[in-house]
């Protein structure tokens, strides 16, 4: 299982790197979604798996149980992403209805010298 | 129990809650606001005078004992950092009261704001790593928000970047912390101080490492990192401009300084290294940055790169006389960045515009405020008597210390430099007779109407913390000694952290064994 999560963590990695060096600024945002899960399996991960066991301690029950620390962690950067995420995809629809463009490439409006000779010329 | 660090956290976060609800009035929120703010203040001078006379003031949250709760605590840097951001606190929400415009407030600007120095201040108190990347996030999104608040075309597109960019840094703090959690097991910044030596395997700790350098260098702007900042900080309100240039970055510093000396501490090490030619390399570029933009925003936009530059020298020196300096660097930053800033709005009210060929004759027009601005430029380049000098006469002492001659040599070239661009705005703005009769020259910026702020004329709103941040700055010129011994003082708590160790864990090794059972 830790071996199956890690090469999992290791291929989504990947996978959202990939897409957040694209210009597209939609495709940048979906590899931002699955990198903010990926950092989420990787917490989950690394806080140790614990198989079949719950996070909980019944009073006299001494039984192995699963560290709750990380499923803590996790479940407040989930909550945090969530929020990020949907901000950032409204934010991006925002850009493309003002600017008309989801090319990052081609979103240089804060960029321009607004000099009135630069202008002229640039256009 | 110390109420103190609680309520210095509840007081700009209530603020915000009550500006919001209480009335629709712009008025009378920003009264809210400021009253807020003041209390904050007040609030904060009481916590910097507690620690002063009584060492680190800490608070374990919930009534559990570190390592198992969250920490609150105050050391020196934190208290005085605390108080600097009060200060401008309070400065930006007056100036926002004649700079904002209606809509912003009816949307909510004085709330955000709020939230913003709520996360800043709770950034600054926490004892707890992934507490921090909660305040992290608080102030993030807090900051999102001021940016495309009343956005137009170029705001939405200066955000994209600034969002796009600190998303990235947030998820690289989140694996650094989760793969720091699963090395040592312990969350809090005083245990994972004890720990984080312990740990076998301590390549694994230096990639870590790494991953902290480069989220909290993505927040501070350190060189590769930092070209969120010159897309983004001149799209913005003045007001929200300013508290950004002072605060946001500095937190990150704040973060790396708190990190590489309580969890990866040791001096001479390849980090320590990196960071100083990081630092170098900031700098430099920051102030050529500057050198080629008309902007008057985005000059100064540079300049915040630069003196990020300045300390993360002291940071990567590494020795106690070097983090004095960089600390103090980090307070006069802090409030010449918010006075600068605040100065180009009033240039830009008086003006109606931001650049710098279409500006001109305000000599002529405000002698006094031109006096302002230069003693202010001044400053940012190191004139004595002014505050920029001290520091950087503290950075010049260190490098000495150390024979870093680079050092030595970089910072003085490098504040040579920085008089280029800031005497370009003097000679540009004030000294030049104006370049169009005032009707002209307004119907001639329509256009550039929706990129800078509504003009108005400069009211008191604007002038009262402009004056005020420049009596401090005046004060803090002629008398260092004070601040110069309090960063003194931080920093000996930061290379030498036994007194913040035994605040937050009061029986270390009782605590020790108290956590080695649990983990069994």
């Amino acid at each position: 299982m830790e071996i199956l999560l890690s090469l999992l963590v290791g291929v989504l990695m990947s996978v959202s790197v990939w897409m957040l060096l694209s210009r597209n600024l939609v495709k940048f945002l979906f590899g931002l979604v699955l990198i903010s899960n990926v950092a989420n399996l990787i917490i989950f991960k690394v806080g140790g798996l614990t198989m079949g066991a719950p996070p909980l301690i019944t009073e006299g029950v001494t039984e192995q149980y699963a560290n709750s620390l990380p499923q803590a962690l996790v479940l407040t950067a989930i909550v945090i992403g969530f929020g990020l995420v949907s901000f950032t995809l409204v934010l991006a629809l925002k850009a493309y209805q003002a600017i008309g463009t989801v090319n990052v490439d081609e979103m240089t409006l804060a960029e321009q010298r607004h000099d009135p000779e630069e202008k002229e010329e640039s256009s | 129990m110390n109420g103190l660090l609680v309520a210095c956290i509840l007081t700009p976060m209530v603020t915000a809650a009550l500006s919001f609800i209480v009335t629709n009035t712009a008025k009378v929120r920003g009264a809210i606001s400021i009253g807020g703010s003041i209390l904050l203040l007040a609030l904060s001078t009481i916590l910097l005078y507690q620690v002063v006379n009584g060492g680190p003031v800490s608070n374990q949250m919930g009534g559990w004992q570190a390592p198992m709760g969250i920490t609150l605590i105050a050391d020196m840097l934190s208290a005085m950092l605390i108080v600097v951001t009060a200060i401008v606190a309070l400065s930006v929400n007056v100036y926002a009261m004649g700079d904002i415009s209606e809509d912003r407030i009816a949307g909510g600007f004085f709330t955000f704001l709020n939230m913003l120095i709520g996360g800043v201040v709770g950034a600054f108190l926490t004892g707890d790593l992934f507490n921090l990347y909660v305040w992290f996030e608080v102030m993030l999104i807090s900051s999102f928000a001021l940016l495309v608040l009343g956005g137009n075309k170029v705001q939405l597109d200066g955000a994209v970047k600034y969002v796009a960019i600190n998303l990235i840094s947030t998820v690289l703090l989140l694996t650094a912390i989760g793969l720091l959690y699963g090395l040592t097991g312990t969350l809090n910044m005083a245990d994972l101080s004890i720990r984080v030596p312990e740990v076998e395997n301590q390549a694994l700790v230096a990639v870590v490492a790494v991953l902290f350098l480069v989220a909290f260098g993505i927040k501070a702007a350190v060189f590769p990192l930092y070209f969120w900042l010159p897309a983004s900080y001149h799209t913005l309100p003045i007001s929200v401009t300013a508290v950004f240039a002072a605060l946001m970055t500095k937190v990150g510093i704040y973060a790396l300084m708190r990190t590489f000396t309580l969890i990866f501490p040791g001096e001479h090490s390849v980090i320590d290294m990196t960071l100083l030619g990081l630092g170098l390399v900031t700098m430099v570029l920051g102030v050529f940055g500057a050198m080629t933009h008309n902007d008057i925003r985005r000059i100064l936009a540079f300049h915040v790169i630069g003196s990020i530059g300045f300390m993360l020298l002291g940071l990567g020196l590494g020795s106690a006389l070097a983090m004095g300096a960089a600390i103090f660097y980090m307070v006069h930053g802090i409030l010449i960045k918010a006075l600068l800033f605040m100065i180009a709005g009033v240039i830009g009210k008086l003006g109606a515009s931001f650049e710098l060929a279409r500006l001109g004759g305000l000599y002529q027009e405000r002698p006094g405020f031109a006096m302002l601005f230069l003693l202010a430029a001044l400053s940012l380049i190191g004139i004595p008597p002014l505050s920029g000098f001290w520091a950087k006469l503290l950075i010049i002492e260190a490098g000495l210390h150390h024979d870093a001659t680079e050092v030595i040599i970089f910072v003085v070239l490098v504040s040579l430099l920085t008089f280029i661009p800031l005497i370009r705005i003097w000679s540009e703005a004030f000294w030049k007779p104006k370049p169009f009769s005032t009707e002209e020259a307004k119907a001639d910026t329509s256009d550039s109407k929706a990129i800078g702020p509504p003009v108005m004329p400069p009211n008191w709103y604007a002038w009262t913390p402009v004056l005020g941040l420049s009596i401090i700055m005046f004060l803090i010129g002629f008398l260092p000694s004070k601040i110069i011994a309090m960063s003194d003082t931080a920093a000996q708590s930061l290379i030498n952290p036994s007194a913040y160790l035994d605040t937050v864990l009061p029986d270390r090794a009782a605590a020790q064994a108290n956590l080695n059972e649990v983990q069994q």
